[in-house]
């Protein structure tokens, strides 16, 4: 593959982009997008932006909506490439979320759990029809209760009291980090996790489906689902000790799937875990059906559907990349396309004295042409 | 309510004040301070990212979740305290405020003015944010009165 620069289009550039920035802002007689209404009235937008942009910042996340005029891969594409400019201070401690400011947090196996079920600001039960009147100007007032929330234990957790849950494992290890070093297989499910989380929804949501489908079924329970505000924790060196610099909006999804054991492990559940920035609880789900398809290998199941199968998996997931591969045949083939005109030229020559045998597919011409691609 | 109360229950005083500054609105720290010292800014105020981790299933091996901005700032006043300050965003002056404040407050003359007169109230306000917020959620936490009723 190759394409070649070409020289030339500079004012049509120029142009283009000029009638871009007129286009993005519209009718001047209409307010422009201020930043904090993008991200107070399309929070979902700024949320997804964030959590495939890698970037939590909902101020610039909103920028780049607006930017991108709500293209939300865009969006985070210019959010990755921004990242890029500043310098990493440090990480943080992995982030608690037993200790959550729970603002959602329901439970598909357990009616009755302790701490309750919490709906939240949620589009369940709503009946999907569009609000007419929404069309004008809206708001309310929220109905409060201030009896006192309880402790809301993690629903693996509970599980884990009877010893039907598999332990959460080690906890010592330094995690891989894909904007460190490339992708390279056997992928540790660190390193899945974080490919998962950066993501694409879409991508994610048809192979979380495929598995609910029978491609790679794995009787998925959605045992919790918490939405809410956690603690971001460091410890910068000059301190010496762990101070919190924020908190960051994330959903946490805990898939619940039954596992018959093995030699060595009694029946028992699994989980597939989804962590995503904001509230963006469709990506945790699907990010956990795939994720615990893609254990498939380590848990002794047969590796037959697409979501088991990690490197498809995790090669295909990122939607920078794949934005980045498909849109390049945008650029100048000339070259490249001049060849492939020749050699199509010359089979039909070949074919005009000479036909292939009856039943030919592809004659020797083109598949030879195939292969040297 | 026992979930809101703010995340400082195994702090030091010094951490807990530093997690108040982080979350606090760089206009609201400025009035409180009121009439500052002079000082010498060290380092920053600068942007960059902080990588945040997750735990595998919640409570296993860390991951790398994904990165978040950040703005460090570092100050020292005029009578020698060094002041550090970490936070979440790109609010530059609110990490250099923080920095200064956390200077003022290593003073043990000044410690307990500054912590009444800035830290609590920056406190109360934030706690009331997170109790507002609990109060809705808590609005919707479900009851199962109908389950039982039809059941009895």
């Amino acid at each position: 593959m190759a394409y070649v620069a070409v020289k030339g289009g500079e004012q049509a550039i120029d142009h283009a982009h000029a009638w871009l920035a007129e286009e993005r802002r519209g009718d001047t007689a209409i307010p422009e997008l201020s930043l904090a209404q993008i991200d107070g009235q399309l929070g979902r937008s700024v949320d997804r932006a964030m959590g495939e942009g890698s970037l939590y910042d909902r101020e610039l996340a909103a920028l780049a909506v607006k930017q991108a005029q709500g293209d939300l891969i865009e969006a985070a594409f210019l959010l990755r490439a921004y990242r890029t400019t500043l310098p990493r201070f440090a990480h943080s401690s992995p982030v608690d979320t037993s200790d959550m400011r729970i603002r959602r947090r329901i439970s598909a196996v357990f009616k009755d759990l302790p701490g309750g079920q919490v709906l939240g600001p949620t589009y369940d039960y709503t009946h999907r029809l569009l609000d007419l009147e929404l069309a004008h100007d809206s708001g309310g007032a929220t109905p409060k209760c201030h009896d006192p929330m309880t402790a809301m234990p993690r629903v693996p957790d509970i599980l884990r009291r009877e010893g039907l849950m598999e332990p959460d494992g080690d906890g010592a290890t330094e995690p891989g980090d894909l904007t460190r070093q490339p992708l390279a297989f056997p992928a540790s499910r660190d390193v899945r996790l974080q490919a998962l989380a950066r993501g694409d929804e879409g991508f994610l949501l048809a192979l979380g489906y495929s598995t609910q489908r029978g491609y790679g079924g794995t009787h998925p329970f959605a045992g919790e689902i918490r939405m809410g505000e956690v603690a971001v924790e460091i410890e910068p060196p000059e301190l010496g000790f762990a101070i919190d610099i924020g908190d960051i909006l994330v959903t946490e999804c805990q898939m619940v799937n039954q596992f018959k054991g093995s030699k060595t492990v009694p029946p028992q559940f699994t989980r597939g875990y989804g962590l995503v920035f904001g509230f963006s609880e469709r990506k945790a789900m699907a990010m956990a059906l795939v994720d615990r398809a893609m254990r498939a290998e380590e848990l002794g199941e047969e590796v037959t559907a697409p979501a088991q199968t990690v490197e498809f998996v995790l090669y295909h997931a990122d939607n920078i990349e794949a934005t980045g591969f498909v849109e390049h045949l945008k650029l100048p083939h000339y070259v490249d396309f001049q060849s492939e005109l020749e050699n199509v030229r010359r089979m039909r020559r070949e074919h005009e004295t000479s036909p292939p045998p009856a039943g030919g597919g592809l004659g020797e011409g083109a598949v030879r042409t195939l292969v040297n691609r | 309510m026992p979930d809101a109360l703010p995340p400082d229950r195994s702090k030091t005083p010094r951490q807990r004040w530093m997690a108040v500054l982080a979350r606090a609105d760089a206009d609201a720290v400025q009035a409180r301070l009121g009439d500052v010292p002079r000082y010498t800014v060290l380092r920053g105020p600068e942007p960059g990212l902080v990588m945040v981790r997750g735990r595998t299933g919640g409570g296993g091996a860390p991951f790398n979740l994904g990165e978040m901005t950040a703005t460090r700032c570092t100050v020292r006043t005029d009578t020698g305290l060094v002041g550090h300050a970490y936070v979440a965003g790109r609010n530059e002056r609110l990490a250099e405020l923080a920095a200064l404040a956390d200077a003022l407050l290593q003073d043990p003359v000044q410690q307990p003015a500054l912590l009444r007169q800035v830290i609590e109230p920056l406190a109360e306000l934030q706690e009331a944010r997170r109790a507002e917020i609990a109060a809705k959620a808590a609005a919707t936490r479900v009851q199962f009165f109908a389950m039982r009723n039809m059941r009895a």
